[in-house]
């Protein structure tokens, strides 16, 4: 099942990941199911570009699909995170790329973790001013071009100064192209593909989540 | 190392998948021009002259083999109406998309290169710069493809979903797109370029499946490099290349800009007597080499790719980031004179 999943994905079949979805949901609910065949999926399909052996583009379907059933199937799992806890939330930084962003939204909400999205094209006051109203506790934030990951920096001593304990988590392309990098602009986590969010967030939420 | 050979020379012989005296050097710097006036970037890009001096003065304190007349890629964006934000140190990037609903399509034409006043500015610049080469260094202009431009035009992922929720609209903006581009890369073709860079990230197999790109991308760069009155380079801008290097061989373009992401030496193997390669220092990293470190990459990606020739050195992603120091770049100057002649004996331990 995990495999026609995956397959419908990649093809682009919503109808074909519905049914399957559908199928799995029966026996153990549609949680399960979600923890079962969508992660996975999703996991695997973001594994696959990270090695090369797949497209953005098909990241980015295979997410957007997963997203649509989530609402389509159980309306009230993913959200925008606006009353859940624990509080996550997501950014681009300067950038006005959000295609990073928004496939690490998707990949997060199928593995069950309400997000904020704050969109993109974002300053670091606007993100600091954000992060303390909301009471955020992981921030990841995507960057596109190198001088904006360089930012990075800049947003954790303001997120610091500001004496907010929350967590950073950088992703972006620059971050993939220089390991170094994350350990240089202070953030606590780095994510160099969107199958490496859910794990990330789960492990720095600890026993909140 | 005869003096007598010119960058232009050296380059057309490594095109020519022939060893020229040593292997040539294509650094990017668009930006920098602004450092060596001591200009922000914003006022930098008002003026020709000022791109002109600044990649003359760049040329001439790093003798590399070319002069890059790219400004930023989002300047073909305000041809078509949409705006830039400036940055202090680093790339101008495309403001908010200039198409919000597919039905926008139907009504867009393809700006006319001589109704913008900032392209006209690009194209003094080329004219300038082909005056300072003389014939003896190219010229390289850039164009953005027809089928990566929607990024910039309608945002990354409405050009996704729109490509399968509205495949009408997304034909006709490529269709439209190609008028622009070819009279975009003709302009700067007879302004003076020696050759074009095919600005195409979306080629990429890191962006789109090749079954996907041999249906549409492929087949647009087919029909627009046909259409351009000079040669060509197709540049992925970071994104790997290896499973459609058979593909893009078949567009008829030169040379391609490779990633950091893939092996130098694979790479090249496939290339070989067909395209040549130009690539692929990694401009991330670069920001930090020591100069030991800008040596040993240097070497390396001759030591891979440059037997043979049909290779230029240059970053992997066709612009080389503000924040790489200028003794960095000296030193990858320096290093590709050291081990970048040929024959290269030192790979044989002579």
């Amino acid at each position: 099942m995990r495999d026609a999943f995956l397959e419908a994905l990649l093809d682009t079949d919503r109808l074909a990941a519905q049914r399957v979805l559908e199928s799995a949901r029966q026996p153990a609910g549609l949680g399960h199911a979600l923890d079962s065949l969508m992660m996975p999926a999703l996991e695997r399909i973001g594994a696959l570009w990270e090695s090369g052996e797949l497209a953005l583009s098909q990241v980015y379907m295979s997410g957007r699909i997963c997203e649509d059933l989530i609402d389509a199937l159980m309306p009230d799992k993913g959200g925008n995170g606006a009353c859940s806890e624990p509080r996550v939330a997501i950014g681009v930084l300067e950038d006005r790329h959000a295609l990073g962003k928004r496939i690490v939204l998707s990949v997060l909400r199928a593995g069950g973790i309400p997000v904020r999205d704050y969109g993109a094209g974002l300053s670091v006051e606007e993100l600091v001013e954000r992060t303390r109203a909301d009471g955020v506790r992981i921030l990841l934030v995507s960057t596109l071009m190198l001088r904006s990951a360089l930012r990075v920096k800049d947003l954790v001593a303001a997120l610091r100064a500001a004496g907010l304990a929350v967590k950073v988590v950088a992703g972006g392309a620059p971050f993939v192209l220089d390991r170094r990098l994350a350990e240089e602009v202070g953030a606590d986590a780095v994510g160099y593909g969107a199958s490496d969010a859910v794990a990330i967030a789960r492990r720095l939420l600890g026993g909140e989540q | 190392m005869s003096p007598t050979v010119t960058s232009m020379e050296r380059v057309l012989t490594t095109l020519g998948h022939r060893e020229p005296d040593r292997v040539p050097l294509f650094l990017l710097l668009s930006l920098h021009g602004a450092r060596e006036l001591g200009l922000p970037l914003r006022e930098y890009f008002r003026s020709a002259r000022h791109v002109v001096e600044g990649q003359s003065r760049l040329r001439a304190r790093y003798g590399h083999d070319c002069y890059c007349a790219l400004f930023y890629a989002a300047i073909e964006m305000e041809a078509w109406g949409g705006e830039t934000r400036f940055f202090e140190d680093g790339p101008p990037n495309a403001e908010a998309p200039i198409v919000t609903h597919a039905g926008q399509i139907a009504g867009l034409e393809p700006p006319r290169v001589a109704d913008c006043a900032r392209l006209r500015q690009v194209l003094d610049a080329i004219s300038g710069l082909h005056e300072r080469a003389a014939g003896e260094v190219p010229v390289i202009g850039v164009a953005v493809s027809p089928y990566s431009l929607p990024v910039m035009q309608l945002g990354f992922d409405r050009y996704l979903d729109w490509q399968i929720e509205e495949p009408e609209a997304i034909e006709r903006l490529w269709r439209i797109n190609q008028e622009f581009c070819v009279e975009w890369a003709n302009a700067q073709l007879q302004a003076g370029a020696t050759a074009i860079c095919y600005f195409d990230p979306l080629a990429s197999p890191t962006i789109t499946p090749p079954e996907v790109y041999r249906g549409a991308g492929w087949r647009i760069a087919q029909l627009t490099l046909a259409r351009i009155a000079g040669p060509t380079a197709t540049h992925l801008a970071s994104g790997r290349c290896l499973p459609v290097i058979d593909l893009l061989a078949q567009t008829g373009t030169a040379a391609i800009g490779v990633s950091a992401l893939e092996d130098l030496s694979e790479v090249k193997r496939a290339c070989a007597g067909r395209i040549a390669v130009i690539g692929n220092l990694n401009g991330i990293e670069m920001r930090r080499w020591t100069p030991a470190e800008a040596e040993a990459a240097v070497k390396e990606a001759i030591a891979k790719a440059a037997p043979g020739g049909g290779f230029i050195l240059s970053d992997n992603h066709g612009e080389i980031p503000w924040q790489v120091s200028g003794d960095t770049l000296m030193a990858v100057s320096e290093a590709v004179r050291q081990w970048g002649e040929y024959p290269l004996p030192w790979r044989d331990g002579k």
